[in-house]
């Protein structure tokens, strides 16, 4: 017998390569290629009045200058609109160039080509450009005004607005024994793969063929929009995603200008042109995420049962909506998390800023929702005296209840259903694991030692694994090797390592033979992308079903063969046998030899398959009307809608009672993703989740000036927590299987992520016994609020102000 | 325009994984792009060019330094170590790099080169740390991708294999 | 980001390098550890014409200990200093400190000398020279002069150090006997730049103060010392007037609000270090001088 590698810790099959330099991200490709660089916007908001590119052209090495003016066709057209949405009255996108205005700082204005990036960047120093600057929109507060507008066609700066409503809000809010209101607000971080964007374009002009090299998270996504901005058949372009540095959500907005310009120069020069991003392009022409002020009004009973829950949010979305409103969409659905909301409203504007654009950050709107519903969570326990857990189980959508319909449209544009989950069983873990009901025990040991010490809770579901498809192909070599592959990309998750271990139990291989390759798309042209947690849902169940056909076919040959019952035949190792008769078998290459019928042998073994080799049917053709030539199989696994994970984390922190220096003692961490592929691959996806959760609560944010100049654009400023200011995640795992796939598996790769600044503040707020309204929060912005909430104590000696 | 409109280009040598290796680049060439682009040493990643993030860092003379904030023309008396010189074949890990995989401590691998070469010297000095000296043995690189829990196992265990101590 | 062009000057002599200097003027920079330099070039924040390498000049790589001081060379690297056993016994403050600057593998390349150079108010050895006395010892175009720490520093990243002089070495001033030194600071992460930072000498007679003086990172414009003695002098360990100590900082210091702290935070910041740093540093037993 095979070993079963579902469900086991598997060593990553990626790993050796990764380890020894051996990896290959964009930029380690294209040796020679001519390098692009960016002269950008330093204007939040501009008209351009001219360009000046003379200088430019006097310097060696520059072999080509474009501005809007020189693109043509398509290229010179805006944007693709990704996602459409009725809601979204008003969508608006860039050129690939800006045309005539400016809307961010960071906005590609000049392209330069040069013989590498060095000269690239001499030449962009020498363009002069000259604005005419306009009134800059900066935060949710000056958008929501309206006194200036980002385009002056779009009234109000309003991208879109969306209300959805279950029940009757008002008539349960009139009637609940008590009402909340909270005002909330949460600021902007990013992604920050640790490897930026890149793109590399190898331009054939022999074949008139393009093969693209993008640091994506879509290969297909990239291939379609860029064979249409270029005029060219998608038969005559193939997008390779190599090793990804990190994704996080950004890399899955596309075509970015350079995926256009890259290749659209290449075809121009007749030569290879790569683009590499650097840093400081990322922080101020990528994306960033999170901005959002919430006003959330709750009624409820006086157990803390909600009655009523009515929310409005206000959702910065930077000066573009390429990727439409799923980011607040989501808010507006998973805010619910596990419980029953009882009626519920939410309502909200998408508003433009002249910022960096917004598109989806591990957790795409989850973190927001979360914040929101767990401050009501605690403000309800706060108000009733009730313990916060408490308050929370007593909202809990029960096991029994589940498949559970929340009434509205999730972003998929399918109903928000919960397929699974068992919330009071999760709670009762993460009670255990982080000993809730010794905390206060904990706390006056703490308090006699002069230590200040909180305890916070956050709860969320997540809808992952969202549709439309994925598609899996497989096929077996006569050498024995199988070769898997699948259209979405991977950027660190393990895929060609889960994959494997997928295919190798579903075909009876050693894990060793099987090969994985994803987000190419001469491999598979058919795919989605890597969002939503989706990864292993959709691509996990595809290659299972496509490792399903091909077994099948694998045993119909070998009953042929050793004129059994195909229903007899078990394959293990790579040998099909009789079941209980071992003797009798077929190694599954020679099953790959005999499905392939030839004229030429190209080696001994081939020549079992050669036209004089054997019997055969003289009446019947070689191949089967029915049937293909060939050991492979293809299936695509499409859902009627997304699986649900949840999961439940709690965060001890310690705060400095001078300083307001915040420490995290202990994070803990309940997840259920439904059935684990690999919990070796799972746990590090909550680790580094949380790490994200951590650094977007207390370190990590995107701090603009009123002129929309983005002050913190470096690693020196943009505080990435460093292992020192990680906590170690303690994690406990539910399976609770999702009915809705053959697998049992939902996705777990932005978990980690969602909960984590409510936790922080829910754990801060108990440790100062003041109220946290705005997240992140900096020890300096923690002694401001003492110092707000009670002039005195610790800092008396600050005296009179 | 004060700059020349064709640079002067130096030949630069370096010592590199033990072999003297030549190219020609201007003196404004960054040893991170030297390496890469120059010697096709792609295994030194570039992750912010302004010394924080930690990917480029290689050993110089046995300790390491961000290649970002140094000049190829200025590293040519030193022995430079990459990742690639600490192990450049697949089928043989280093004890580092082994313990990387079996404790997980990698996930996009773009860090994974910084993180090899430091833990790698750290370990010359520190033979046997505790977790948390492992953590802030780590704590000047970035990591996006592992919150480093995983990472701090693996220089433990990274120790244990180079002591000779089994699983 | 990538740097601007330069002429790369190697000189291999003190007086080469000074010439180079002096031929270059405003369009030069030295480039020693390089730590803080490049990232500015790289960000084309600065694009100096002509840098001056003085990695490959003979004779500044040493850390030399006198019964006064302790003379750091201007091609010593923090991390050389932070090992030197030698320069830890004669004087703890430097080691105390170095570790505090950036990561490791910044300190493997950027120089103690350089760091002094740069004047950054947030540098941790700046704040060091003033506390201990030293003298930064220059190379100019008419040879060699001395200049107190105290008369160097003339603003953030502003020195008297003309254009065309180099810093060849830094003289850190040795403590007296009896004298405990401590430094600590507090920055968002670790190895950034700190919030607030202090560094502390208390010279200690029997179990009483004789003398103490302190001085900071990030929360004055340039190093300086605030002088503890008149506080403490005659007070014995275990009952010295922390309260008014840190009310002394907080008149001293004069910090500025920026997108990670407030001036007010970094001011009470200061001063609650400092009243942990004479606690830690007058009860720990770890002699600070030899």
């Amino acid at each position: 017998m095979s070993t079963r590698q579902f469900g086991e810790r598997v060593q990553r099959r990626e790993d050796p390569r990764l380890l020894t330099g051996n990896g290959r991200y964009v930029d380690d490709l294209g040796r020679g290629a001519l390098h692009a660089a960016f002269v950008r916007s330093p204007h939040a908001h501009a008209r351009i009045t001219d360009i000046d590119i003379a200088d430019a052209w006097e310097l060696a090495g520059v072999e080509a200058i474009y501005t809007w003016e020189d693109l043509d066709g398509r290229v010179a057209d805006p944007l693709p609109v990704l996602i459409p949405h009725p809601a979204m009255t008003h969508a608006r996108t860039g050129h690939c160039l800006a045309k005539d205005a400016v809307n961010h700082v960071g906005e590609a204005v000049v392209m330069v080509v040069a013989r590498d990036r060095y000269v690239a960047e001499d030449a962009c120093a020498r363009i002069t450009v000259t604005y005419e600057s306009l009134p800059a929109v900066v935060g949710v507060d000056r958008a929501r005004e309206g006194a200036h507008l980002v385009h002056d066609d779009v009234p109000g700066n309003v991208a879109a607005n969306l209300r959805q409503e279950v029940g009757d809000v008002d008539a349960a809010l009139a009637a609940a024994p008590n009402t909340l209101t909270l005002e909330l607000a949460i600021e902007r971080s990013a992604c920050m793969p640790m490897e930026g964007k890149g793109v590399y374009a190898r331009w054939d002009a022999d074949e008139g063929s393009l093969r693209l090299f993008s640091s994506t998270q879509t290969s297909t996504g990239v291939r379609a929009a860029v064979a249409a901005k270029l005029g060219m058949p998608l038969a005559k372009v193939e997008v390779v995603t190599p090793d990804v540095g990190g994704g996080f959500g950004v890399k899955i907005v596309h075509p970015w200008p350079e995926e256009v310009l890259v290749p659209w120069a290449a075809r121009a020069l007749g030569r290879d042109v790569k683009w590499t991003e650097d840093r400081r392009e990322h922080f101020v022409s990528s994306a960033h995420e999170r901005g959002q002020l919430q006003e959330v009004t709750v009624g409820f009973d006086d157990d803390g049962r909600l009655l009523a829950l009515d929310v409005r949010f206000w959702h910065d979305n930077g000066a573009y909506t390429p990727y439409g409103i799923i980011v607040p969409i989501i808010t507006a659905t998973q805010l619910l998390g596990p419980y029953k909301p009882g009626a519920y409203r939410v309502e909200f504007w998408s508003l433009y800023t002249n910022t960096v654009i917004v598109t989806p950050y591990r957790g795409a709107g989850r973190p927001q929702g979360c914040y929101a519903m767990e401050r009501t969570m605690d403000a309800i326990a706060a108000h009733l005296g009730l313990d916060r857990a408490e308050v929370r189980s007593r909202n809990f959508i029960q096991p029994d209840e589940m498949p559970y319909d929340q009434g509205l449209m999730f972003q998929d544009g399918r109903p928000l259903k919960y397929d699974s989950g068992d919330f009071p069983a999760s709670l009762a873990k993460l009670k255990d694991l982080v000993g809730w009901d010794d905390f206060a025990a904990y706390r006056a040991q703490a308090e006699r030692e002069g230590r200040r010490v909180g305890l916070g809770i956050g709860c969320y579901v997540e809808g992952t694994g969202v549709g439309p498809y994925e598609g899996g192909h497989v096929q077996v070599e006569t050498s024995g090797r199988v070769n898997v592959a699948t259209g979405l990309t991977t950027q660190g998750q393990g895929h060609q390592t889960i994959l494997a271990q997928i295919v190798a139990d579903e075909l009876g291989v050693p894990i060793e033979d099987v090969h994985v390759t994803t987000g190419d798309t001469r491999r598979m042209a058919y795919a989605v992308g890597t969002f939503a947690s989706r990864g292993a849902v959709m691509s996990g169940n595809a290659v299972a079903l496509a490792s399903r056909v091909v077994r099948a076919k694998a045993l119909r040959i070998a009953a042929e063969a050793l004129e059994v019952s195909a229903d007899d035949l078990e394959i293990s190792d790579g040998v099909i046998s009789v079941k209980g008769a071992p003797g009798t078998s077929i190694d599954l290459k020679t099953v790959a030899v005999l499905s392939n019928p030839l004229r030429y042998a190209f080696d001994t073994s081939a020549q079992a398959a050669t036209q004089f080799a054997g019997t055969f049917d003289p009446d019947k053709p070689p191949v089967a009307d029915d049937d293909e030539p060939g050991l492979e199989g293809q299936d695509f696994y499409s859902p009627t809608q997304a699986t649900f994970a949840n999961g439940m984390h709690a965060a001890i922190v310690e705060t400095d009672p001078v300083t307001a220096e915040i420490r995290i003692l202990r994070y803990c961490v309940v997840h259920d993703c439904g059935v684990m592929v690999n919990p070796l691959i799972v746990e590090g996806q909550v680790h580094g989740g949380v790490a994200q959760g951590v650094g977007g609560a207390l370190y990590e944010r995107m701090v603009y000036d009123e002129g929309g100049q983005l002050l913190n654009a470096s690693f020196m400023d943009f505080l990435i927590p460093y292992a020192s200011e990680v906590p170690t995640v303690e994690t406990d795992h539910l399976e609770t299987p999702s009915p809705l796939n053959p697998l049992g598996i939902k996705g777990a790769g932005e978990a980690g992520t969602i909960p984590v600044s409510a936790v922080i503040a829910s754990a801060i707020e108990d440790a100062e016994g003041l109220t946290i309204r705005s997240m992140p929060i900096s020890p300096a912005e923690l002694w401001e609020l003492r110092r707000q909430h009670s002039p005195d104590p610790v800092t008396a000696q600050e005296g009179p102000r | 325009m004060s700059e020349p409109a064709t640079e002067q280009m130096l030949d630069i040598t370096l010592r590199v994984n033990g072999v003297h290796r030549t190219a020609a680049a201007p003196a404004r060439r960054l040893l991170s792009d030297f390496l890469r682009h120059d010697l096709g040493l792609t295994g030194t990643h570039v992750g912010c060019e302004h010394g924080v993030c930690g990917a480029c860092t290689v050993l110089v003379d046995g300790e390491p330094a961000r290649a970002c904030l140094m000049f190829a023309v200025t590293a040519q008396p030193h022995d430079i170590t990459t990742v690639e010189g600490i192990g450049n074949d697949p089928d043989a890990l280093s004890p580092v790099q082994q313990a990387f995989t079996q404790c997980h401590a990698l996930q996009c691998g773009f860090c994974t080169p910084g993180f090899v070469t430091t833990i790698s010297a750290y370990l010359e000095d520190h033979p046997d740390p505790t977790p948390e000296e492992a953590r802030e043995a780590i704590s000047g690189n970035l990591c996006r991708c592992t919150g480093y829990q995983n990472i701090v196992k693996a220089v433990v265990r990274a120790a244990e294999i180079r002591r000779g101590e089994a699983t | 980001m990538k740097p601007a062009p330069f002429v790369h000057h190697a000189p291999r002599t003190v007086d080469e390098a000074v010439s180079v200097l002096g031929e270059v003027g405003h369009d030069g920079k030295v480039l020693a550890g390089g730590q803080s330099l490049i990232p500015v070039l790289n960000m084309r924040l600065a694009s100096p014409g002509h840098l001056v390498d003085i990695n490959g000049v003979a004779g500044l790589g040493a850390v030399d200990i006198t019964p006064e001081h302790v003379r750091v060379g201007a091609l010593v690297r923090h991390a050389g200093l932070e090992r030197h056993g030698g320069a830890a016994a004669a004087l703890p403050l430097l080691r105390q400190a170095v570790r505090n600057v950036a990561h490791p593998a910044i300190r493997t390349r950027g120089t103690t000398v350089g760091s002094i150079a740069h004047a950054d108010p947030a540098g941790e050895m700046p704040s060091v020279a003033v506390l201990t006395g030293a003298t930064v010892e220059v190379v100019g175009p008419s040879g060699p002069r001395e200049i107190p720490a105290a008369d160097f520093f003339t603003g953030p990243l502003e020195t008297t150090l003309a254009p065309d002089e180099l810093v060849v070495a830094v003289r850190f001033g040795r403590l007296p006997a009896g004298t405990r030194t401590w430094f600590t600071e507090s920055a968002r992460r670790s190895g950034d730049y700190a919030l607030a930072g202090v560094a502390l000498v208390v010279t200690l007679d029997g179990d009483a103060v004789a003398a103490a003086r302190a001085s900071f990172v990030s929360v004055t414009p340039v190093p300086d010392v605030l002088d503890l003695t008149d506080l403490l002098a005659g007070r014995t360990v275990g009952d010295l007037p922390l309260d008014a100590v840190a009310e002394a900082v907080r008149a001293h210091v004069d910090p500025e609000s920026d997108i990670h702290a407030s001036a007010d935070y970094r001011r009470m910041l200061a001063a609650e270090l400092t009243r942990r740093a004479l606690a830690a540093c007058t009860t720990d037993h770890t002699e600070g001088a030899a």
